[in-house]
């Protein structure tokens, strides 16, 4: 057995790297794999609460580097998903207590009881985005339907070619299909029309996602009956598994009225 | 935007604005050609044409236009009616 390494990153914050790597890496293990999430944010850890596993961590990835404790310390397991596991980031250090090599040398060691590692990446394009694709077999690349976000993800699918770490894949994240539908937000077509990338995951705007943030309860953990978003984590997990899985039909549940306009606007 | 929305007056849908400013802005920043330097150009080559033919200054467009595997410098220069006086 030997853990693939996917990379979740994106260059501009706030885009739902976080949410992602917890929910692909549960939806990964509803699918009887053994995973490990690592959060690579050193200084700004946020996927331990977005995990719901932050009372439990007692070592963290600088530990690890630093020598401070053992791999196997810093690794919470989740008791929900007990093939899930957890590698927190330190929050009073910065990005550079972590090299490109120490990611890979820790990768190394997980590589042999793992089926996946899911690193969760820092915004920008610096040291910490460079933390998080070293190791990395599969970079995905997060945006969402908006211009800034769309720029910044063209920037890094070529900084991961150069880095030979391409091609990634493309997640787009938060489309909302009414707005989609009435022309006042970019289709995923559109979007694939200006990135040279290949897509694995469309994930629609959806409010159980907060909900379940709240209560530290990645959406995926309800299995594909959950929520729309849930089977869309699914889908990615599948994807990223090698399966053939269609995307899901976003399209609004429309009336006569918009039927209509969409027939008129040629749509 | 279809035929039909155009015939009814309908303005263009800001989903469109904005994939077109997208496409612009990803041109100049994989190139690394920024718009400023294509308009310096554009006036560099009106006035080396303009020494040799009369031309409409007003109307010449240079843009980058981009392809998976090439970038290329478009210039377009509508040239006027009466050659004679050059
Ligand atoms: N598909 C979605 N629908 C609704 N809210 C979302 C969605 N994806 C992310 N969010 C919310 O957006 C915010 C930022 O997400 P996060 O995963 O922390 O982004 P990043 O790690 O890229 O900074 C969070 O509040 C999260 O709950
Ligand atoms: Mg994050």
């Amino acid at each position: 057995m030997s853990a693939r390494v996917v990379t979740v990153t994106s260059g501009k914050g706030g885009v739902g790297k976080t949410t992602l790597t917890a929910n692909i890496a549960s939806a990964l293990a509803s699918m009887g794999k053994k995973v490990v999430a690592i959060d690579a944010d050193i200084g700004l850890r946020n996927l331990d609460v977005v995990m719901g596993l932050e009372n439990r961590i007692v070592y963290d990835l600088v530990d690890i580097v630093e020598g401070r404790c053992r791999l196997r310390q810093a690794m919470i397991r989740d008791k929900r998903q007990p093939n899930l596991h957890l590698i927190p980031a330190a929050q009073t250090r910065d990005k550079m207590a972590v090299s490109p090599s120490d990611m890979i040398l820790v990768c190394d060691q997980l590589r042999d009881e793992m089926d996946y590692i899911i690193i969760d990446s820092p915004a920008g394009i610096e040291r910490g985005f460079r933390n998080a694709i070293a190791p990395a077999d599969q970079v995905l690349v997060v945006t969402n339907p908006e211009i800034s976000a769309i720029r910044d993800a063209d920037r890094i699918i070529g900084l991961i070619e150069a880095e030979e770490k391409g091609p990634g894949r493309l997640i787009i994240n938060r489309i909302k299909p009414e707005m989609v539908a009435r022309g006042n937000m970019l289709s995923v077509e559109d979007i694939l029309d200006v990135l040279a990338v290949s897509l694995i995951g469309v994930i629609p705007e959806d409010e159980s996602i907060l909900i379940s943030t709240n209560q530290g309860l990645p959406v995926a953990m309800n299995g594909a009956n959950g929520s729309i978003a849930s089977q869309a984590f699914q889908n990615v997990a599948l994807r990223l598994d090698g399966k053939e899985v269609p995307f899901l039909d976003l399209t609004p549940q429309t009336g006569l009225l918009n039927r209509f306009r969409s027939w008129i606007d040629g749509r | 935007m279809s035929w039909i929305s155009r015939l009814l007056g309908n303005k263009e849908n800001s989903s469109d604005v904005a994939k077109r400013r997208l496409q612009m802005v990803l041109v100049h920043d994989r190139s690394d050609v920024s718009p400023g330097l294509i308009a310096q150009i554009k006036d560099d080559i009106i006035e080396v044409i303009a020494r040799r033919l009369a031309i409409d200054p007003e109307h010449v467009v240079v843009n980058l236009s981009q392809t998976a595997r090439e970038s290329r410098l478009v210039a377009e220069i509508p040239l006027l009616a009466n050659q004679r006086q050059h």
